[in-house]
């Protein structure tokens, strides 16, 4: 009983919250919008090197969007490995000797290699790119450590760190060289802009798959419901 | 009311549920989740409320894609520090200053690290 009245305050903000969400976005569904961004999005498509209206915009029109993103996830990446307390992360709690996984294994890490590259090559002219390649890059490779493949590179050490920033630091030399040219911080010269994207794409792939990576290897691997013994295990 | 605005209405309820979930429940990683599903419930909003006129809108669908990669990682994040937090506290909620009602439990010894 007493519980259910702590409840109605709560309840009672999420109606009043979802209420003026709602009326707000009627407000806005039946007003005109000013400005036509699709229509003016397919009149510059064929300026930005790629014909997939979302890689345009994601790598060209708004690359300063993406650019800031690939920073968060670096970030997120560097703290995820500073709170790893496994210095090696090669914790052997962490391994599975488990037969049907690794067989499994030999059939599904080139076939996930093979779709990333192809979600990679996609991202041009159909839904795909840097993101959804990296997605698959990094199950993958948590597929990897799950049937217990060394993964020496994943060591929080100078490699690792490099990797990281590997994606982030080519975005925003791109961005500055562009900008030294005269143009605008980002802004890629049109005749380049095909290989520019190509090139950022690649380097985004690994490197969001690194950080997924890193994170997932990083979290502690022991349960604290049992007291060790002995302090080592 | 087309189906593009159905599915912006569907994102406001789903920000509704996950606030609620936010606010009663005290579990850290089902704190998560709901936190996750408001973020869900934004998207929704944004790619429905921005097609409901034109027909699919590529802008805001590319800033929902930059928001999921960002969610997925702050996500990541925030798991390794409650498994931390978890490890080192052994609780799964954070501590209420008010009122202890738990016998305290001094934090446990954290295992050594193997040396290599």
């Amino acid at each position: 009983m007493k519980r259910d009245l702590a409840l109605l305050p709560a309840t009672a903000i999420c109606l009043a919250f979802v209420s003026g969400l709602a009326y707000s976005i009627w407000q806005i569904a039946i007003t005109i919008k000013p400005v036509d961004l699709p229509g003016l999005l397919g009149k510059n498509l064929d300026q930005s090197g790629v014909e997939n209206p979302v890689t345009a915009v994601l790598l060209n029109f708004r690359s300063y969007d993406t650019l800031l993103e690939i920073g968060v996830l670096v970030i997120a990446g560097i703290a995820g490995i500073s709170v790893a307390r496994t210095s090696s992360l090669e914790d052997p709690e962490l391994r599975t000797s488990d037969t049907l996984l690794y067989a499994l294994q030999r059939w599904l890490i080139p076939l996930m290699l093979l779709l990333a590259g192809y979600l990679l090559w996609a991202g041009s002219d159909r839904p795909g790119g840097a993101f959804q390649a990296g997605a698959v890059l990094a199950a993958s490779g948590v597929l990897m450590r799950l049937g217990g493949i060394p993964m020496d590179f994943l060591r929080p050490g100078i490699m690792l760190r490099l990797g990281l920033s590997l994606g982030f630091a080519v975005f925003l030399l791109v961005a500055v060289t562009s900008a030294l040219h005269g143009g605008e911080f980002l802004a890629y010269p049109p005749e380049l802009a095909k290989t520019l994207i190509v090139v950022i794409e690649t380097v985004l792939t690994l490197s969001i798959a690194m950080v997924l990576l890193a994170l997932f290897v990083s979290a502690p691997v022991n349960n604290a419901e049992e007291p060790e013994e002995g302090g080592s295990g | 009311m087309t189906p593009s605005l159905f599915y912006a209405f569907a994102g406001a309820a789903l920000c509704g549920i996950g606030l609620f979930g936010f606010i009663v429940i005290s579990h850290l990683l089902r704190k998560l989740l709901a936190f996750n599903l408001m973020g869900s419930g934004v998207f929704l909003v944004l790619v429905g409320l921005a097609q409901h006129r034109s027909g699919p809108d590529p802008v805001p669908q590319a800033l929902v894609l930059t928001g999921i990669v960002v969610a997925i990682a702050a996500t990541a994040l925030a798991v390794v520090l409650i498994r931390r937090y978890f490890h080192l506290s052994g609780k799964t909620a954070l501590e209420d200053p008010a009122r202890d009602t738990l016998p305290h439990q001094g934090p446990r010894k954290v295992r050594e690290a193997p040396r290599e």
